[in-house]
């Protein structure tokens, strides 16, 4: 019974995570775009994909991985959403450097860009945090606030720029994993107390 | 999106202001819309724009039309033989690419219309670019949105203000 509950749970994060990279990987968009904007692209959604494993990580709900291995798990896959971040905009770059100097600049014509760069800064302040941990006086507590502020802030700026492009993504995917990322984010901030909004 | 609601506000008011002006002056007098305001460039119309692209009678293998006027600021005539540069991501080319942009020349009427490839959505939005840049005039960029990227169809309007 245990097993076959912990096969479901992993079965539906498989779903949830990889259809909407298998939907876009048929979009017929890709046909029309050189190597370096496909891999830009998908390191965009993979990225999207990755804050629904984040919190499920860290809050160990994961069969088989439990709090303290979810947690090094969590670093390690906070790195990989970095890198999958710094690909995105770099390929991007690539592919069209005025489109991209604009969207940094805030000054792009595309509303979804300024969601992007902010949640781009937002998940840079986030891992500079995580690297600065043990030299800020922070209390640990106080740490998690930020940290889970920055992320969740990222995680919004995230879903809105993902809904307001038109580009590889199928729709309903999109919202699926969007919906799904946010749900799962406000569960677990909820159940790990990160405010104390109820008495325990 | 909002940009070519910009572009069918634009040019409801100054279809409507038409109409308006014709009615009052007679029917026989030809709409004379005082005061038309030249276009002002667009957030990113320039980009990936290569200047002197070359005056040709479609771009690759076409099938999509990009089709717009281009008027003289203030009395707002129609200027013929002006030469607007197009580009955009198709399904034969980037934005960047030398084959992904053409010239064409407006007509008589101020009109041009310009066969291309397919305008596929790249970062983001299916958009195509145009530029009028010849110096007579101020150069203009604009950087028009497809209502859905199905569309076979786009169109741009120039106001120009003579330098």
């Amino acid at each position: 019974m245990m097993r076959a509950k912990s096969a479901l749970a992993w079965a539906a994060l498989t779903f949830i995570v990889g259809a909407p990279i298998a939907v876009a990987a048929t979009s017929p968009y890709l046909a029309w775009r050189d190597p370096i904007y496909i891999i830009a692209g998908f390191a965009g959604i993979a990225a999207l994909a990755l804050m629904v494993v984040q919190p499920l990580l860290v809050a160990g709900y994961l069969p088989g991985v439990a709090r303290p291995t979810g947690r090094r798990w969590h670093k390690w896959v906070g790195i990989t959403l970095l890198g999958a971040v710094i690909l995105h905009v770099v390929g991007l770059w690539i592919t069209s450097p005025p489109d991209v100097v604009d969207a940094l600049l805030l000054v792009s014509p595309t509303p979804f860009s300024v969601w992007g760069v902010a949640a781009m800064w937002l998940i840079i302040a986030a891992a500079v945090l995580v690297w600065m941990r043990r030299r800020l006086p922070l209390r640990s507590q106080t740490w998690r606030r930020v940290h889970t502020s920055l992320v969740g802030a990222a995680l919004v700026g995230t879903v809105l720029h993902a809904l307001l492009i038109v580009g590889t993504m199928g729709t309903i995917s999109k919202w699926m994993l969007c919906l799904v990322a946010i749900v799962v984010s406000v569960k677990v901030i909820w159940d790990l107390r990160i405010w104390q909004w109820r008495r325990s | 999106m909002s940009q070519s609601g910009k572009v069918s506000r634009r040019r409801l008011l100054r279809t409507g202001g038409a109409v308006v002006a014709t009615t009052l002056v007679g029917l026989a007098v030809p709409a004379r819309a005082q005061g038309v305001a030249p276009t002002p460039s667009m957030r990113g119309g320039s980009n990936n724009y290569r200047p002197g692209a070359p005056i040709v009678e479609r771009i690759g293998g076409g099938g999509f039309w990009m089709t717009g006027t281009v008027r003289r600021a203030g009395d707002g005539a129609p200027l013929a033989n002006q030469r607007i540069q197009i580009w955009a991501h198709t399904t034969e080319g980037h934005e960047r690419d030398p084959q992904s942009h053409g010239a064409t020349l407006t007509d008589s009427n101020g009109e041009f219309r310009l066969e291309m490839p397919q305008i596929v959505p790249a970062f983001g939005q299916p958009h195509g670019h145009l530029a009028y840049d010849s110096g007579d005039f101020k150069t203009v960029f604009l950087r028009p949105i497809m209502n859905s990227a199905r569309d076979k169809t786009l169109a741009a309007h120039f106001v120009l203000q003579p330098v």
